[in-house]
């Protein structure tokens, strides 16, 4: 019984079950749609929180990430001949590689610094996607090959909703098996007072390298999981404003909380398509929200509410 | 105790306004549907803002004059803020949720390229507001679009320049993603057009002196003209700087300047500049016995007082696509997605604020060259080339 409190079974447990229910509530293509989205968002935002709630590290250039592996899945197959399987790996390594090149001197920057080392990161990789017309297709963007496994196309929201539902509950498995690990341990520590966890034997700069890379292999890949998809893609998934998206989506949902990542990444991708009604109050109305939601639940949706019924229990 | 109550008071206002806001979606139902994807906000907005006031006011008048088949048109309008991905969602929406029986919109190429898979799928016919090519070439069964191609307006300045005896230009091209699109069109029609292009230089779009440039071309020996696709502040900024360097062979823009704000922010260096637009710029001087004059100027007129702000070509192609479609609706003489994409495909002799539109089955664009005019800049306004 206790086990099923723990994150690590009983969270893993209720999103099983929501993502297996889920596709009998849906009444048709378009609820599948945003509920992709909604899966595509989570799986980086589950990789940002890690390095944001756990490590205490920001970064406004996640959607870099997302871009190259977008793009990696889009230009090597139709260019080069690669598979596009092998594409979406080749795209995660050739990120993993550029995070640990990048990684090594930015992440010695601290707060107001790393955020604007990270975010002309962001930019470079946006300006490059966008400059370089001949093999990305400029500003326009590019359409992207289907998937295909063992000779069979990947096609339609349904197949698409059991990819993304089974990425992102193994990401969601991997992330919180890192976190019970020692380099969680090591992270969390590292995210109270650096040099407290160096006093204690822990190595900083490793760690904080180390997740940086895990979370931007994990934008990578839902870059790639994302292109596929919709079968097109423009440089603005690798913009600014996407970055800051994903950035929020970790804030409000919960930093240091992975489901509540998963939850911020819902609320955020599903809300906009509610407020559709207000037409062009439609971002007034979402700011408003938003700022409703950070005065009165500080700490994110999901580790303020928890909270509050504990609080209420006992 | 108190903050916890007020925390989770606004929760539950929370979530009975987003309960509210879904009530109301899924009331209203009326008989005819047809849906746009406009980017309304954002840094296209410059297009999507027209577009969707355009679409918005012409539905309404429709609707006033008794709709279409006895049957009032229901406009449902989402804003992609000029993003494919959300577009893409959006389209999806249309589709499933709203059940439209067509699609006006999509205001930029990237954009409509992302929903053009779902409309093909779903059979539904969609007009498309964007300009790239790519959009209709090659042809797809139900993507129709209304804007001129860039490589129309590179055929048209070409065109003006061998009637001019001018065989061999430079080329200063800004790297948005208007100018990079029309640099490759008008490097691509060159030779056909029987035109050289001798030099080939672009700028960032944030860049505020095009001098080194511009020094470049002059410096290239046999240049007789230059043509400046761009848009925004920069091909103002060339302007000037062409004026500075008292470069002495004519300059060609784009239909990217097409509005007031580059005569004034290129002021006295703009005389003399020659651009391909559409009639709307000049609706007022277009000649009486012009058959686009009644219908751009009527356009003008309703758009200016409805809006109180000027026109623009990027309204018109919205007012060109709805017109297109609710007429192929009537010849159909009825909703079926499939019977109106053949009325579209066979829209003959419709004269719109872009052209004479005449579309067949290898031709969903249907525009010639006629639909451009070039103008040149005298004494700050607008005049027709004859």
């Amino acid at each position: 019984m206790a086990a099923l409190r723990q994150p690590r079974t009983g969270g893993l447990l209720v999103l099983a079950a929501i993502i297996a229910v889920l596709p009998f509530l849906l009444p048709n293509a378009y609820y599948f749609d945003v509920v992709i989205l909604v899966g595509i968002n989570a799986l980086v935002v589950v990789g940002l929180n890690l390095l944001i709630g756990y490590a205490g590290q920001i970064s406004l250039g996640h959607a870099g990430f997302f871009g190259l592996g977008a793009y990696a899945s889009a230009v090597l197959p139709a260019r080069f001949d690669i598979p596009p399987l092998a594409a979406l790996v080749l795209g995660a390594i050739g990120v993993g590689l550029l995070a640990v090149v990048i990684g090594r001197p930015i992440l010695r920057l601290k707060g107001h610094y790393l955020a604007v080392a990270t975010l002309g990161m962001g930019l470079l990789i946006f300006m490059l996607l966008s400059n370089e017309q001949d093999l990305t297709g400029g500003p326009d963007g590019m359409a992207v090959q289907r998937l295909t496994i063992l000779g069979y196309k990947l096609h339609g929201v349904h197949t698409w909703y059991w990819i993304v539902g089974g990425a992102l509950l193994t990401g969601t498995w991997l992330a919180l098996n890192l976190i019970d690990s020692p380099t969680g341990r090591a992270l969390r520590a590292l995210h109270d007072s650096e040099i407290a966890a160096q006093v204690n034997g822990v190595d900083v700069v490793r760690h904080k390298l180390t997740v940086f890379v895990i979370s931007a292999v994990f934008a990578s890949l839902a870059g790639s999981l994302s292109a596929h998809y919709s079968g097109f893609i423009t440089p603005n998934s690798a913009g600014f404003l996407h970055s800051i998206e994903l950035v929020t989506m970790v804030v409000l949902g919960g930093m240091g909380s992975t489901f509540g990542g998963i939850v911020g990444a819902a609320v955020l991708t599903a809300l906009p398509q509610f407020l559709t009604v207000f037409h062009e109050y439609e971002h007034a109305a979402l700011g408003l929200i938003m700022m409703v939601c950070m005065i009165y639940l500080r700490d994110g949706l999901l580790p303020s509410l928890r909270q509050r019924l504990h609080w209420r229990r006992s | 105790m108190t903050r916890s109550f007020m925390g989770l008071r606004s929760v539950i206002a929370g979530a009975a306004l987003i309960a509210a806001t879904v009530s109301w979606a899924v009331e209203a139902a009326a008989d005819i549907k047809i849906g746009s994807v406009l980017a309304v906000t954002g840094r296209a907005s410059f297009l999507g803002d027209p577009e969707d006031k355009t679409l918005r006011m012409y539905v309404e008048r429709i609707n006033a004059a008794g709709g279409l088949l006895g049957q009032k048109i229901e406009l449902v309008v989402y804003d992609s803020a000029g993003d494919a991905a959300k577009a893409r969602t959006f389209a999806t929406r249309l589709i499933e949720e709203d059940g439209i029986i067509a699609m006006v919109g999509g205001s930029s190429t990237g954009e409509t390229m992302a929903m053009i898979p779902l409309f093909e799928e779903a059979k539904i016919p969609f007009i498309s507001l964007a300009g790239g090519i790519v959009i209709i070439e090659p042809v797809k069964p139900y993507t129709f679009k209304t804007p001129h191609t860039d490589r129309m307006a590179c055929q048209k300045i070409y065109g003006d320049m061998t009637a001019r005896g001018i065989s061999k230009i430079g080329l200063i091209s800004g790297s948005g993603g208007f100018g990079k699109s029309m640099r490759k069109q008008c490097l691509s029609a060159a030779k056909a057009n029987g035109i050289e292009v001798l030099a080939d230089e672009t700028y960032g779009p944030k860049d505020n002196d095009m001098t080194p440039q511009l020094t470049n071309i002059r410096n290239t020996a046999g240049v007789q003209a230059v043509l400046n696709p761009g848009f925004g502040q920069g091909p103002a900024i060339v302007t000037a700087n062409f004026k500075q360097l008292s470069i002495d062979v004519p300059l060609y823009q784009s239909h990217g300047v097409a509005s007031r704000k580059y005569i004034e922010l290129a002021g006295d260096a703009s005389e003399g500049v020659r651009l391909p637009a559409s009639a709307l710029l000049v609706a007022e001087n277009l000649p009486d016995d012009d058959p686009q004059k009644s219908i751009v100027v009527n356009y003008k007129k309703a758009y200016e007082a409805k809006w109180n702000e000027p026109v623009s070509t990027f309204g018109g192609h919205a007012y060109d696509g709805l017109f297109i479609l609710a007429e192929a609706i009537k010849r159909a003489n009825s909703l079926e997605p499939g019977k109106i994409r053949d009325e579209i495909e066979n829209t003959k002799g419709f004269m719109g604020t872009a052209g004479l539109v005449n579309m067949s089955a290898s031709d969903h664009l249907g525009l010639d060259l006629t639909a451009f005019r070039m103008l040149e800049i005298a004494k700050g306004e607008w005049t027709l080339v004859k």
